[in-house]
């Protein structure tokens, strides 16, 4: 059976020490913030203390924070949260990390620990412009060729800003600024706690 | 006039995005030299339609049926996930009865994915016949999906708290057609007469005869072992890095299966094995597909008996009481007010899931499908990312084909199981 958090937690201090900004246990899952200058040794530390062994990567993505609680976020905007596995040991740890700069976000590449995140850090890149120093092929992935902009952060529009139609007299298929108006059936609500308390 | 000292440069070609077998929209552009693989670089993404980015634009309710449509060949495993992921932010248990149905429709879509799997991958490499044995099945797995929740694919039956609605207690039948006379109708329902359930168990009774029958076509045959032995190989240790999970694992001969490790649902009351593979080339995959199929129809065994035994002592709910997550029942809606407000509430605004961030994943068909689901504490998520196995899986396509025939990496993308609908998001 798995370890239980809390003693993942001790683990994951002994390894780390003071690297850990803060760490958190919610729903039995463990997630610990580092500061992005530790993000490579922390990683490689992860994977090489074989009390931890994360050997395998789950899943690494980007979060824009900019539209917490309708704006009410205090702090940087871009985080990226690796989800680690550890076939050997079977836990799971979440880490996250704050990129310091918010008009050029950048981490460092984690394709020398883990090959896996290869794609992932190309769609974090795409989707939120994160930057990977040091990613030997940090291109677009899910977007389409010659796409401008980050889709998935929160100031994109979720219907975008060009569509594209065939154009009978030019014979070939045109981008133009989007004709439809975005519109918001569900409005998005945060309610405060005792809403509906009585 | 070339002499001995021209250039010599590589070929690059095209494979897709129209090609029967890339399964779906893959550009591949493969780097050759002649005929050997030297790089393979996918373009995917031609089947992106921003699902995680549409999640947050609508309710929690909502965004279930976007789910389907990720991994259109295991349409409830990502359901699933879904439910579970924002089941564990709310902090709600499901009941035991819909965790039973739950599993069993992990089961039959699980088994209708290795069948499509199977399928095509023998087409891929020339047997046409398997193709036609495995969807003879597939449509009596389509009719359970369609006798349940009234569609064949894309169901939407698995909601927080539960599932849409219990089985039902008859299953449909064929209807009089001129072409067909009574006899021929005789038997096509002759195992349609009872319920949902009997009809399930029927199927799990004689499916252990046709993984068989699939088996002969293949294991032992020459063509097929030409094919598939030592195509592709990885080592646990690759298979690791690349971030494989799921029979891609399994393959290389690692023991783990999160119904086993990190149980979730009923997975841990239930018996089942994990075969794994040996030297982790295309042909052990194959025989850990075609084993999980019949490990997968144990469990569907397992599930029916204890959901007739449940049925008999009177079935018990199949969605949470809650009605800030699961809607009234229709009769009470119609005459209680209270109710009527929760069932408004409920689908206009929709449920409210508490701050906070959780990650849930499945054992799905095709490796780990997880979800990442972090509120503000909105009635909509404030992100949710999907973790689709196929991303890393494919991700692995050129470490894997390097090296091999142009021929071969027909055989690693069938070998893979890759379905864009959840590479692409």
């Amino acid at each position: 059976m798995p370890l239980s958090p809390e003693v993942l937690l001790l683990r994951v201090h002994d390894a780390l020490g003071d690297s850990i900004l803060n760490s958190k246990i919610a729903q039995g899952q463990v997630t610990i913030e580092v500061e992005p200058a530790d993000w490579l040794t922390v990683c490689t530390t992860l994977r090489d203390t074989p009390a931890l062994a994360f050997d395998l990567m789950i899943d690494l993505c980007g979060v824009d924070y900019s539209a917490w609680k309708d704006g009410n976020w205090e702090g940087r905007r871009f985080a990226v949260v690796l989800h680690l596995l550890s076939v050997r040991r079977n836990h799971r740890l979440r880490v996250r990390t704050f990129c310091s700069d918010d008009e050029l976000p950048i981490l460092p590449t984690l394709m020398d620990v883990w090959p896996a995140v290869n794609w992932f850090e190309r769609e974090a890149f795409d989707l939120f412009g994160i930057v990977f120093d040091g990613h030997p092929d940090l291109r677009r992935i899910l977007t389409d060729y010659g796409f401008i902009g980050h889709p998935f952060r929160k100031d994109f529009p979720v219907s975008g800003h060009v569509e594209m139609r065939y154009d009978p007299e030019l014979k070939r298929v045109i981008y133009q600024p989007v004709s439809i108006e975005p519109r918001e059936i569900t409005p998005r609500i945060v309610r405060e706690d005792t809403y509906g308390a009585g | 006039m070339a002499d001995a000292s021209t250039e010599i440069r590589n070929y690059t070609i095209n494979f897709g995005p129209q090609h029967p077998a890339a399964h779906g929209v893959l550009r591949l552009v493969l780097e050759l030299d002649g005929e050997v693989i030297v790089r393979a670089d996918p373009h995917v993404g031609l089947l992106h339609r921003g699902t995680e980015k549409l999640a947050e634009t609508r309710t929690f309710l909502q965004s279930v049926p976007y789910m389907d449509r990720l991994d259109y060949m295991s349409m409830m495993q990502n359901e699933h996930a879904y439910c579970m992921a924002i089941e564990k932010l709310l902090g709600i248990e499901v009941p035991e009865r819909a965790q039973y149905i739950r599993v069993m429709f992990d089961e039959i879509t699980r088994i209708l994915n290795h069948l499509l799997w199977l399928g095509t991958h023998a087409l891929d490499i020339g047997a046409m016949t398997v193709f036609i044995y495995a969807f003879r099945e597939r449509e009596d797995l389509m009719d359970m999906y369609e006798a349940v929740t009234g569609a064949r694919m894309h169901a939407a039956y698995y909601r927080p708290g539960g599932v849409y609605r219990d089985l039902p207690d008859t299953m449909p039948q064929y209807e009089v057609v001129h072409r067909k006379n009574a006899a021929d109708l005789r038997r096509m329902n002759a195992n349609r007469q009872g319920s949902v359930l009997d009809f399930i168990e029927d199927f799990s009774k004689r499916f252990f005869d046709r993984v068989d029958e699939y088996e002969t076509l293949l294991t032992d045959n020459r063509i097929w072992k030409q094919r598939t032995v030592g195509i592709g190989v990885v080592t646990p240790d690759r298979a690791k890095a690349l971030g494989f999970t799921g029979p891609m694992l399994r393959g290389s001969g690692i023991v783990w299966d999160l119904r086993r490790m990190q149980p979730y649902a009923v997975y841990d009351k239930l018996d089942f094995e994990i075969p794994i593979g040996r030297t982790g080339d295309s042909y052990d995959r194959y025989l850990v597909r075609m084993e999980e199929m019949r490990q997968s129809n144990r469990i569907i065994g397992q599930c029916v008996n204890w959901l007739k035994a449940d049925s008999a002592r009177g079935a018990g709910p199949v969605i949470v009481e809650n009605h800030k997550v699961a809607p009234p029942k229709r009769e009470a809606m119609k005459s209680n007010m209270e109710e009527l407000i929760h069932h408004f509430k409920l689908f206009t605004e929709g449920m409210h899931v508490p701050e906070g961030e959780c990650y849930a994943a499945v054992e799905h068909s095709k490796g780990e499908f997880g979800v990442y689901l972090v509120s503000d504490g909105a009635n909509k998520p404030y992100r949710l990312k999907l973790r689709a196995p196929g991303f890393s899986h494919l991700a692995g396509l050129d470490e894997m084909s390097r090296g091999h025939m142009i021929a071969d990496v027909v055989a690693i993308i069938g070998t893979l199981d890759i379905v864009f609908g959840d590479i692409d998001r």
